[in-house]
């Protein structure tokens, strides 16, 4: 049976060896391992992204190809004041909630780098609420924020007799505005305290021996130790959840879809109500190309970020 | 200030009981009690979920005969409704065959643009993950319009093809950082090794590479198995027709009719939808941390 098989197999490995010294040849193999990946983003980011600003340029609707109409979008949408209404309530929608999740998520991040029983299942539990899909949560949030049935306002009015009215959380727009970061808040604590908690066990212990051997109060050695040694990790995070929270798009629908009186609206959901549901594929995209130097601007804080910690690190640039 | 300190340092160790004593307390004040705070909060929502899916209508909407936070009577109601009654196993699988299929083509093209960009190393490699890096920082929300288009232009609207080809997009990204990471980990000489003893590139990176970053493998795995699963935005704008959409999406659009909320099911839908990515988290809980906390510190 060895005899017989032999030859076919030198005939396979030869054939093989053909192809087998193709792959070997590099430039041919990066291509090859290349091209799955860069097609893939080329064809469904870069290309959407050139086309999304040229769409904001034209007056594309569904089902039908625009031409070319300069900035009249942009004026128009200069002109509008739900646009406006969008960017402001996105910018302080980003700050807010930036604020917000930062300085609890520090603080949990704090709090679970000390050494306690169970630590692991906590740091797993923490986890949770950035796992879940964001609409399913944000329908137990709408569900909490009911009119009538929020189990918020039956502790205020019913257990605790602090109010004497359920509070109407989405129906004004304040407390809609409101609702909104606080669930989104929720969502975002357990992703910065993380991310923190694994910059936090980098800081060597030695640095705060130093420290307290001289004295430093515990105020001193989160001051000039922690927070300095933090800085470029919290520079990273920061600038993904900026971006991430300034673009948000599911928490809104889910909860208001801009509602009430279109108070809520992110550029986002106002960029899906034109462009989508409305069927202006040209005003939605300018809506959404409008979103870009915000991003830019966030982009440029994570470089200088990292370079500063390329710096603390005395590593060359790689 | 440091003399105050002092003082009440002294103060404390002449009597040791009451500094074991204060600094148990203090500790259950600065750290007990703040944490069990974040994690009542933090768990509060899904608590509420759990509970209203198995609650009858009528204590649902009923406080003052009933306790809100219990269940008198449990029931299957809402779950059995949501099982038999509308679309949700459809939709289950559906976003299961999406989530599956685009975290195997995103594994497939990060695996192999990792190990070029970092183990081929040709010129130019550090810009291509560069290039790679910033793609992740292009959110959805500005790129969902015009990918409308492309997909239209592709024949491909309301199909779960469309999904399972756009979702790399933000995966492959985030896959291609975590696994350079991870091939960096591996030490050269073992390919090195083989390559004196003959082994060609590819078998290299099937046989060495790969079986070695296997743990990278599987946060990339699951790491892109959640995102695509929760993904709402795409499966928003590209399917239509009730029976291609995602569980997200569906429950949203097909679940919430009319003027009265049918919570029970909503909730019982959302704790269904939540469960197969918890169940994985559950599961591999490290992975998750590691690939979170790798891809930020990369």
């Amino acid at each position: 049976m060895s005899v017989t098989t032999l030859p076919s197999r030198g005939v396979a490995l030869r054939q093989s060896n053909w192809i087998a010294r193709l792959f070997d040849y590099k430039p041919f193999l990066i291509v090859m391992c290349l091209a799955p990946a860069i097609g893939l983003l080329t064809v469904f980011l870069t290309y959407p992204l050139g086309l999304g600003v040229w769409l904001a340029f034209t007056d594309t609707t569904i089902g039908q190809r625009g031409i070319y109409i300069g900035l009249e979008n942009f004026q128009y949408l200069l002109k509008d004041s739900l646009w406006w209404n969008a960017v402001f309530y996105s910018v302080f929608y980003t700050g807010i909630a930036t604020i917000g999740k930062f300085a609890l998520g520090f603080w949990l991040a704090l709090l679970l780098n000390n050494h306690f029983p169970l630590k692991s299942l906590l740091r797993a539990i923490v986890l949770l609420p950035w796992i879940v899909p964001t609409v399913l949560s944000a329908l137990a949030f709408w569900w909490i924020y009911d009119p009538q049935f929020s189990i918020i306002s039956y502790l205020l009015v019913d257990v605790l007799h602090i109010r004497s009215t359920n509070i109407d959380f989405l129906g004004t727009p304040w407390p809609a505005r409101f609702s909104l970061i606080a669930a989104n808040i929720w969502r975002g604590i357990p992703f910065v305290a993380i991310s923190l908690l694994a910059g936090l066990q980098t800081i060597s212990p030695s640095l705060y021996e130093a420290a307290m051997l001289d004295g430093a109060t515990a105020w001193q050695r989160f001051r000039y130790i922690t927070l300095p040694m933090m800085m470029p990790i919290l520079a990273i995070v920061m600038t993904f959840s900026i971006i991430f929270t300034f673009t948000d798009f599911q928490l809104v629908y889910a909860i208001t879809r801009g509602g009430p009186v279109n108070s809520t609206h992110l550029l986002a959901t106002l960029a899906f109500q034109r462009g989508i549901a409305g069927g202006e594929l040209g005003e939605g995209a300018a809506i959404a190309v409008s979103m870009i130097p915000f991003l830019v601007f966030a982009t440029l804080f994570s470089y200088f970020g990292l370079a500063r910690r390329k710096w603390q690190q005395g590593e060359a640039n790689d | 200030m440091t003399d105050v300190a002092a003082q009440s340092t002294n103060a404390a160790s002449a009597t040791p009981d009451t500094m074991a004593w204060d600094s148990r307390a203090r500790r259950v004040m600065m750290i007990y009690l703040p944490l069990a705070c974040f994690v009542l909060i933090l768990l509060f929502p899904f608590y509420w979920m759990a509970i209203t899916a198995f609650k009858p209508n009528a204590e649902l909407l009923n406080f003052k005969q009933h306790n809100p936070f219990w269940i008198s009577s449990p029931t299957l109601a809402h779950i059995k409704h949501l099982l038999f009654d509308t679309a949700y196993p459809t939709w289950l699988k559906t976003t299961m065959f999406v989530a599956i299929g685009s975290t195997f083509l995103s594994l497939f093209a990060s695996t192999l643009a990792a190990y070029a960009i970092e183990r081929l190393r040709f010129r130019g490699s550090p810009y291509v993950g560069l290039g790679i890096y910033l793609a992740y920082l292009v959110p959805p929300s500005i790129l969902f319009i015009p990918l409308a288009t492309v997909i239209v232009q592709f024949g491909l609207f309301d199909s779960p093809m469309a999904l399972i080809l756009v979702y790399p997009t933000f995966l492959v990204p985030f896959c291609t950082w975590l696994l350079i990471g991870y091939f960096k980990s591996i030490p050269y000489e073992l390919e090195e090794c083989a390559l004196v003893d003959g082994a060609t590139r590819l078998q290299i990176l099937r046989r060495i590479t790969l079986p070695l970053a296997v743990p990278g493998l599987i946060s990339a795995g699951i790491f892109s198995f959640t995102l695509s699963w929760n993904e709402f935005i795409y499966a928003l704008a590209f399917i239509q027709s009730g029976a291609n959409k995602t569980v997200p999406v569906a429950i949203l659009t097909e679940l919430v009719t009319g003027d009265v909320y049918q919570w029970g099911a909503l909730m019982a839908g959302s704790l269904l939808g939540s469960l197969p990515v918890a169940l994985f988290y559950s599961l591999f809980v490290d992975y998750y941390v590691s690939s979170l906390t790798g891809a930020v510190k990369e």
